[in-house]
């Protein structure tokens, strides 16, 4: 095979696919550096361009591209690999793509090496130039910066894809044939991120389970080191600010499956999984904040995902962001006795999943949830009520005060507008009661109708006597109305 | 010789055809652009460098890699410009085609004019959809995004099979093959042309065929 190439045609191809090899490598790495990347045209060749390109040379990345080929070319079963991944700011990391550049036993004896395989592989390299913008790492990359960072490793040898996970696509980017075999350019890359670049995890929420599965030791130890793919933004990923390192790992050491309804787990108390909404955490962030998964703003995280209390959960999550202390015990306190949303009455519901009752450091520990109406009964027991819940009330009363609270749960005395609280000093539930309906007639009332029907039974014979002589009064008042 | 015809399709909402045809053609020409080539006297030349740069679309979640010539990029803009203003004023159907041919010339002997034979064909489709809520427009940012990354592997795959391409020409035919006008690269000899269908769906009644360099020039 060899005799059939001049030693010349061999020297250059051999140069030519060392090049090549640094080449991708250099486009790969800078595709991933997070910024626009801009050469210049030239007219006039510079005779350091290689493949008649303008692509700028690196220098780390040529030397960890020369250290990792170590004097060997990609040849048959030797495939020089390119390995993506992320990294976010608590050190866990994941991979995106592995480019590989292989050579297969396929020769081309036919082909030019000076003349057609050059332009082949400047061919090559232009759409390795469109395709590294295409694939999903490449918006990842774009928005790295405080949360995660990418890395770049590069390694010489057998092509390791078990890192990619489940279901990775491949994209060819070309083929050169050559007379010592055909060079192949390809890409693998694990498919999750599309879903997550693009803001779909409504469709896909098992996703979170698949990519938990990789924030954990790899399963072969990197026989070369990981390189940050942002050589000019090295202050920024240094000095980041990081959320507080015990919200943050309990998000990413853990799980990411909702616990069954029965387990209303906590968060923070036992240190073990935070049970994720199914629904995602919202707004424009979510996709690379769900990425690094670390920071206490995405407040869904935390929420507990029993099916039926998902209004509450969300109420409790964004209360319980990055905070410990005071607002957690209050949530220990109302989730102690494990109530379904929607079993009782649903102001009940809003009023118990709303922490910004006001005064609530003030409310007792145990909390009834129970019975609260008092429209059905006097609210004589210690009980959380909101001023949403008085003003509630208070637009069937007849232009009394408005939002009064009992007395004996808020420590502050309340002095409603308008209240007299000398003339009536009674409750609103007590008053509302009362005055709900008229009066009863006095003369219905027992007691005294027990004794008026004696007395009326007596006067009755006097009284029609006044009225047989008052019957002409009465006809002409008669005759009067018709 | 037969030439070869690529035919892509591609939906849009009306803001975002001059961003995804551009980086559809942009990308095309990437791959069918080189240096300018340097003539020696030994009949040998040598090719100057071509430099990209990466392009954020506005409209579209989608970044493209394009030869960096601003000449260049002003006759692609002026072309998908001319398709947009055509295909918005065609009425609401909103479908038409715009096509980047690449072309060899052949001279002929007096009095016939020079041939213009076509080697490559690239063809868009193009589909222009109409939206009304914000949401709407935000998943069709990111669908059309994805589209189009789709489209790019569709053109790299075609591009890598290393079908014909004319062979490199001499100094005296070189003109022949490839476009010498511009001051930094040199791509092969095109033209731009589109064709809209109007609204009846019956057959093309504006068919414009613009040269965007004066190469039939005599």
């Amino acid at each position: 095979m060899d005799t059939d190439l001049s030693s010349q045609d061999r020297k250059d191809l051999d140069k030519f696919i060392k090049f090549f090899a640094l080449k991708t490598v250099q486009v790969i790495v800078q595709a991933r550096l997070g910024e626009k990347i801009c050469t210049r045209s030239s007219s006039s060749p510079t005779g350091s361009d290689w493949f008649n390109l303008a692509i700028k040379d690196i220098p780390e990345v040529t030397h960890e591209a020369k250290k990792a080929l170590a004097g060997q070319l990609p040849a048959v079963g030797r495939s020089m690999c390119v390995e993506i991944s992320l990294k976010t700011s608590e050190g866990d990391s994941m991979e995106l793509e592995i480019w590989c550049l292989e050579m297969n036993e396929k020769c081309d004896k036919e082909i030019k090496v000076s003349y057609t395989v050059y332009n082949r592989l400047s061919l090559l390299l232009k759409s390795l130039l469109a395709i590294t913008r295409v694939t999903p790492a490449y918006r990842l990359s774009r928005k790295q910066g405080h949360e995660y960072v990418i890395l770049y490793r590069i390694y010489f040898g057998e092509v390791q894809l078990s890192g990619l996970g489940e279901g990775f696509q491949t994209v060819r980017v070309g083929t050169v044939g050559t007379p010592l075999g055909t060079i192949t350019l390809s890409c693998a890359y694990r498919i999750n991120l599309a879903f997550m670049s693009t803001r779909q995890f409504e469709r896909t929420p098992p996703i979170m389970g698949i990519i938990i599965d990789h924030f954990v030791d790899r399963p072969y130890p990197s026989s070369s080191p990981m390189h940050p793919c942002n050589y000019r933004t090295t202050g920024e990923d240094n000095g980041a600010t990081y959320p507080s390192v015990e919200d943050s790992q309990e998000v990413c050491t853990t799980s990411f499956s909702t616990s069954p309804p029965s387990q209303l787990i906590v968060p923070g108390k036992e240190g073990g999984i935070p049970p994720v909404l199914s629904q995602p955490a919202h707004g424009t962030q979510a996709d690379h904040e769900r990425m690094a998964m670390c920071t206490p703003l995405d407040g869904a995280l935390y929420s507990a995902a029993t099916p039926s209390s998902s209004e509450d959960t969300e109420t409790v999550s964004n209360s319980s962001e990055g905070k410990s202390g005071s607002p957690h015990d209050l949530l220990e306190t109302i989730f102690v006795r494990k109530v379904g949303a929607f079993v009782n009455k649903p102001i009940n519901q809003v009023t118990m999943a709303s922490l910004d009752i006001p005064f609530a450091m003030f409310a007792p520990k145990n909390v009834e949830l129970e019975d609260n109406d008092p429209m059905v009964n006097p609210p004589d027991s210690p009980d959380v009520e909101s001023p949403l819940q008085g003003s509630l009330h208070s637009e069937g009363s007849s232009g009394s005060s408005t939002g009064n609270t009992h007395d004996d749960f808020v420590m502050v005395d309340f002095k409603p507008a308008f209240s007299k609280d000398d003339i009536l000093p009674m409750d609103l539930g007590t008053f509302y009661r009362e005055f709900q309906n008229p009066p009863q007639l006095s003369s219905l009332s027992i007691d005294i109708g027990a004794q008026s029907m004696a007395e009326d039974l007596d006067s009755l014979p006097e009284k029609l006597a006044v009225h047989e002589k008052n019957v002409r009064e009465f006809d002409a008042f008669v005759e009067t109305l018709q | 010789m037969n030439c070869r015809s690529e035919v892509l399709e591609v939906s849009v909402e009306g803001r975002q055809i001059e961003e995804a045809m551009l980086a559809v053609l942009h990308t095309v020409l990437l791959h069918r652009s080189t240096g300018k080539f340097h003539y020696k006297k030994e009949g040998t030349y040598s090719i100057g460098t071509v430099g990209t740069q990466d392009v954020d679309c506005d409209f579209i979640d989608f970044t493209y890699a394009r030869v960096s010539s601003e000449e260049l990029d002003r006759a692609l803009r002026k072309a998908v410009g001319e398709f947009k203003d055509a295909l918005r004023n065609s009425g609401s159907d909103g479908i038409g085609q715009i096509s980047l041919e690449f072309y060899q010339k052949k001279k002929s002997r007096w009095p016939f004019s020079d041939e213009c034979i076509p080697w490559e064909v690239w063809t868009i489709k193009v589909n222009v959809v109409n939206l009304v809520s914000e949401q709407e427009r935000q998943i069709c940012r990111e669908k059309v995004g994805e589209k189009l990354c789709e489209k790019l592997i569709n053109i790299v795959e075609v591009m890598n099979r290393h079908e014909y391409l004319p062979k490199m020409p001499t100094q005296s035919e070189v003109d022949n093959v490839f476009d010498t006008s511009l001051k930094d690269v040199q791509p092969y000899l095109y033209k731009i042309s589109y064709q809209i269908t109007d609204s009846l769906g019956s057959s093309v009644t504006t068919t414009m065929r613009r040269l965007i360099k004066d190469t039939l020039a005599l």
